[in-house]
């Protein structure tokens, strides 16, 4: 393992001690009355791959681009080690960016694109062939040298693009959608590939997409955004388990969201009255609140059990009724409707191949989750 | 919807002849024997060697020759710079002048263009004491100024199309704005330059009512002296100097749809 | 590092001068056109307000430095004179009305073919495109001069026609109206096509799918969902056509008779054969004014069109 992945490894961003490769500090980007990015605050470590996650319009391209230096921040501060940023125009940063449609300049060779950064940064023309074939070799695309941008497929133009931000050895790379053209099976295809590269050089990666898959499979950290604002960072694996609000559960993934109020509230565990669930439901943490709180519990349909025989001693029983049966082939989504109207959506791995499903349309079914599988959302 | 009706088949196929048929008559007769220019009288090319026998046609064929060549780059300068300008840079005080300017020359008559033109030099004569003589820098000063409107549409539209990106992708590679203009964006509507090159040629090389205007003695254009045959009737030697013209101008075109083919594979679009 | 290439240098340099960089770049087409075409027509402005003179240059000069004052002299006797004279009159409305009708001919023409070619698989639309555009680079002049030989009394036209045995005797078709139609439709073609081919291959085959699956009959569907979606096209198509076609010259002068009158060969007249720049310049300002209008219109139509691509 390479000392940057090593890094990443060791969770910097739990030490105290450790100084952010990038601070954006309370970014704000007004066009007009309309403001883009709402003082928005990040620290981004060395060695990290993270990503900017939300819809289209929620400000993640824009930040993007004021990192970059094709906007101008309204007000904040952005700092690449050390250095602010203010009035760095792009061709002087120590950023490169990857464009979401590779921008590659369309009367060059694939060589010429990739030697282009490194002849502005005036390097003798014996450094600037080893570093360009070193870099061709990385992406696999030694055979392309000679070829022009029109004659390469959609994922050799990425490679190209990948290469030739890369070969500039930036502080930053900065990925606009990176695998927003490709489809899906070059997509996570690439995906590993990136990472790979990435732990190899050591570079620090700062990726958009709307696309979570790709955040949760590329990311040390995620940054979760929606209208200008971040509503929450932390691994993929503290996203999607612990969600901070309604948003980041509903945004990741599917969810189950009961609404209720707080029925108990003691030192290691919280009961949660939920009229339409018919249950106090059990969540083993406690959180700040005061009894009577309405709250709502989350609880992923993976996490969630479903069968006709009865469910033992899980600590969150329910009953309902099949209204809808999805196969995907490798699992299955149940919607259940409860006796109080709401529906629930339960996910089944299929572990074992049969002809017919156990379960169908209007059975009868217990469903439930352990006490652990549920998390309270306050916001 | 794709089924067309015979009708209108026919009626594109008419329409073609009609574009085509008056050409076509004048490259026919340039070989005829007979000077009654519609009446065949056998094939002869007697009439292209009294054309290079003429010392006034090839005067004036060599002064449209140098002042379109002139005119068509400065078109293309003017233009592509007010082009750049207009499609590029934000907001500025004079930009709905600028935009007004460099498109009036399009629809304008020519016979007010030349007539402002010509009261314009002799003002400014008065004034300044230059231009000294009409001739062929005035000519040239004309035709560059219409000529750049028409490069200008030529230019703008492929500057519009252009995908910016490769503009950002440069400047973050390290590169200063000049130099991006020159590296990159160049480069990519090279073709619309050139395009814009051979427009602003043509209509130089075209011109009578400006040229007239503007003109002075001893700067005679070759559409001058043709106007000047052909008000007194039809004229053989002029036949074969429209079917050079117009086999110069067919394999120009040729050539240039052949590059315009070939620029579209490469843009990205 | 220390030899900087050009491109940076005169980068460098611009950035020094800052903002200076910007306003270098866009006074140089500013410029040149303020200089060369629009004061110029102040200045043909300002000549109409003169007097034909025998002098260097033609006509009295309108501000005059006498005795330590100012003269200033505005004649409006031009414009009166245009006024009076039916020439003039006459003139602007024959130009307006063999420009209108010209207009609608080359519409009529223009539009099926330029449907036609929109309509054509992609990638014989340029080949079809370009057999438009290529007589136009061909020379103007000369193509007015070929239909010289076909309109004439011994012309082609009438030898086919009088050989075939259709007439008897030639018609008359040059120096009339009809020749100088013809010679407008012709010429200016391409002028129709290329704005109403833009127009027409953006339009989208599902709004005409639509319509026929709403039961409507073709003809239907292309008088109410393709012509009024191509209007902008129809109106940017026939003012290239009509704006310079009133001003022409060069088609009335050849092809025209006695009859026809042009106010392009007005204003041509009056300044080469008459020399009185005054009254030249008179009728250049009225021109531009009955021209004001269809200009509006082109602006309306090619922004029109714009909106309709973003």
């Amino acid at each position: 393992m390479s000392e940057a992945n090593a890094v990443a490894g060791l969770k910097p961003w739990t030490d105290p001690n450790a100084v952010p490769f990038l601070q954006i500090k309370n970014v704000t980007k007004k066009f007009g009355e309309f403001t883009s990015v709402n003082n928005v605050s990040l620290e981004i470590y060395k060695g990290e791959i993270f990503c900017l996650l939300g819809g289209s319009g929620c400000g993640k391209s824009t930040l993007l681009r004021m990192l970059s230096g094709f906007e101008d921040l309204t007000s904040g501060q952005i700092i690449i080690d050390g250095q602010d940023q203010a009035g760095i125009p792009p061709y002087k940063r120590p950023t490169n960016m990857m464009f979401q449609s590779y921008a590659l300049f369309p009367h060059m060779t694939v060589e010429k694109n990739i030697a282009y950064g490194l002849k502005r940064d005036g390097l003798p023309r014996a450094e600037i062939a080893t570093r360009v074939t070193d870099m061709l070799s990385l992406v696999q695309m030694d055979a392309f040298a000679a070829r022009k941008p029109h004659q390469l497929s959609g994922g050799q133009r990425q490679r190209v693009a990948l290469a030739r931000a890369l070969v500039k050895k930036p502080k930053l790379l900065l990925l606009d959608e990176p695998m927003g053209a490709l489809d899906k099976k070059l997509r996570e295809e690439t995906q590993f590939e990136l990472i790979k590269i990435q732990e190899s050089l050591g570079v620090t990666f700062v990726v958009v997409t709307h696309d979570q898959q790709e955040a949760m499979t590329l990311s040390s950290r995620i940054g979760v955004m929606t209208a200008g604002k971040i509503v929450q960072v932390g691994t993929p694996r503290e996203i999607y388990e612990y969600p901070q609000n309604r948003f980041v559960a509903d945004f990741i993934g599917s969810v189950n969201i009961f609404e209720g109020r707080i029925a108990e509230d003691g030192e290691s565990h919280v009961v949660v009255a939920c009229p339409e669930a018919g249950l106090g439901i059990y969540v083993p943490h406690s959180i700040s609140g005061v009894i009577g709180q309405k709250v709502a519990v989350a609880v992923r349909p993976e996490k969630m059990q479903i069968s006709k025989d009865d469910l033992g001693d899980l600590r969150n029983k329910l009953s309902g009724i099949i209204d809808e049966i999805a196969y995907l082939g490798d699992s299955s989504v149940y919607q259940i409707r409860l006796n109080s109207g709401k529906r629930v959506r339960v996910n089944q791995s299929n572990l074992f191949r049969s002809e017919e499903s156990s379960l169908n349309y209007g059975d009868r079914v217990n469903l439930g989750w352990a006490g652990n599988a549920g998390i309270v959302v306050t916001s | 919807m794709k089924r067309k009706s015979r009708s209108l088949m026919i009626f594109g196929v008419l329409g073609f002849v009609f574009l085509y048929a008056p050409i076509l008559s004048l490259v026919i007769f340039s070989f005829n024997e007979s000077r009654l220019v519609t009446v065949w009288g056998g094939f002869s090319t007697k009439w292209y060697g009294e054309l290079f026998r003429d010392p006034q046609i090839l005067d004036a064929a060599w002064v449209s020759l140098r002042v379109a060549l002139a005119s068509a780059t400065l078109s293309v300068v003017i233009g592509t710079v007010a082009s750049f300008v207009l499609v590029r840079f934000r907001r500025f005080r004079s930009k709905t002048l600028l935009s007004m300017m460099i498109t009036a020359p399009l629809v304008m008559p020519e016979v007010i263009i030349g007539l402002a033109l010509l009261l314009m030099f002799v003002a400014m004569e008065s004034v300044l004491g230059w231009p000294g003589e009409r001739g062929i820098m005035t000519i040239i000063i004309a035709h560059s100024t219409f000529g750049a409107a028409y490069a200008a549409v030529i230019i703008q539209s492929r500057l519009v199309d252009m995908d910016l990106s490769i503009e950002e992708a440069a400047l973050d590679l390290g590169a200063h704005p000049v130099r991006v203009f020159f590296d990159v964006t160049l480069p990519v509507i090279a073709p619309a330059l050139m395009s814009g090159w051979l427009l602003a040629f043509t209509l130089s090389l075209d011109d009578l009512v400006v040229a007239s205007f503007v003109s002075g003695p001893g700067a005679s254009t070759l559409p001058m002296v043709i106007f000047s045959k052909v008000r007194l009737g039809v004229s053989p030697d002029v036949n074969a100097l429209a079917a050079i013209i117009i086999g110069v101008a067919s394999i120009g075109i040729i050539i240039a749809a052949l590059q315009v083919s070939r620029s579209k594979n490469m843009s990205q679009s | 590092m220390n030899s900087l290439p050009l491109g940076s240098k005169i980068g460098a340099l611009l950035g020094r001068l800052g903002l200076k960089g910007r306003i270098l770049v866009i006074a140089i087409p500013t410029v040149w056109l303020l200089v060369f075409f629009l004061i110029p027509f102040l200045v043909v402005a300002k000549i109409s307000f003169s007097e034909a003179a025998i002098a260097r240059p033609p006509y009295l000069p309108i501000v005059e430095w006498i005795d330590g004052f100012f003269r200033v002299n505005l004649n409006f006797n031009n414009y009166l004179f245009l006024l009076e004279d039916p020439l003039y009159l006459a003139a602007y409305l024959g130009s307006v009305k063999i420009a209108g009708v010209a207009t609608l001919i080359a519409l009529l023409i223009g539009y099926p073919m330029a449907y036609l070619i929109a309509r054509s698989p992609p990638d014989q639309r340029n080949l079809l495109l370009m057999l438009v555009v290529l007589p136009f680079w061909t020379s103007f002049l000369l193509r007015v001069y070929a239909w010289i030989g076909f309109l004439k009394g011994n012309g082609v036209i009438n030898n086919l026609l009088m050989s075939v045995g259709i007439i008897d005797e030639p018609l008359v078709m040059l120096q009339t109206d009809f020749a100088v139609y013809v010679g407008i439709v012709y010429t200016y073609l391409p002028f129709m096509i290329l704005p109403l081919y833009a127009n027409l291959v953006k339009l989208d085959e599902a709004y005409l799918e639509a319509s026929s699956d709403l039961g409507a009959l073709p003809v239907t569907t292309f008088l109410t969902v393709t012509v009024p979606l191509s209007l902008s096209g129809i109106i940017a198509g026939c003012m290239l056509v009509f704006i310079p076609a009133v001003g022409e010259f060069v088609i009335p002068a050849l092809l025209g008779g006695p009859d026809t009158l042009m106010i392009g060969q007005v204003l041509w007249n009056e300044f080469f054969s008459n020399r009185d720049w005054p009254v030249a310049s008179s009728v250049a300002i009225v021109m531009l004014f009955v021209l004001v209008i269809p200009i509006m219109l082109l602006r309306w139509a090619q922004s029109a069109s714009e909106g309709e691509t973003r």
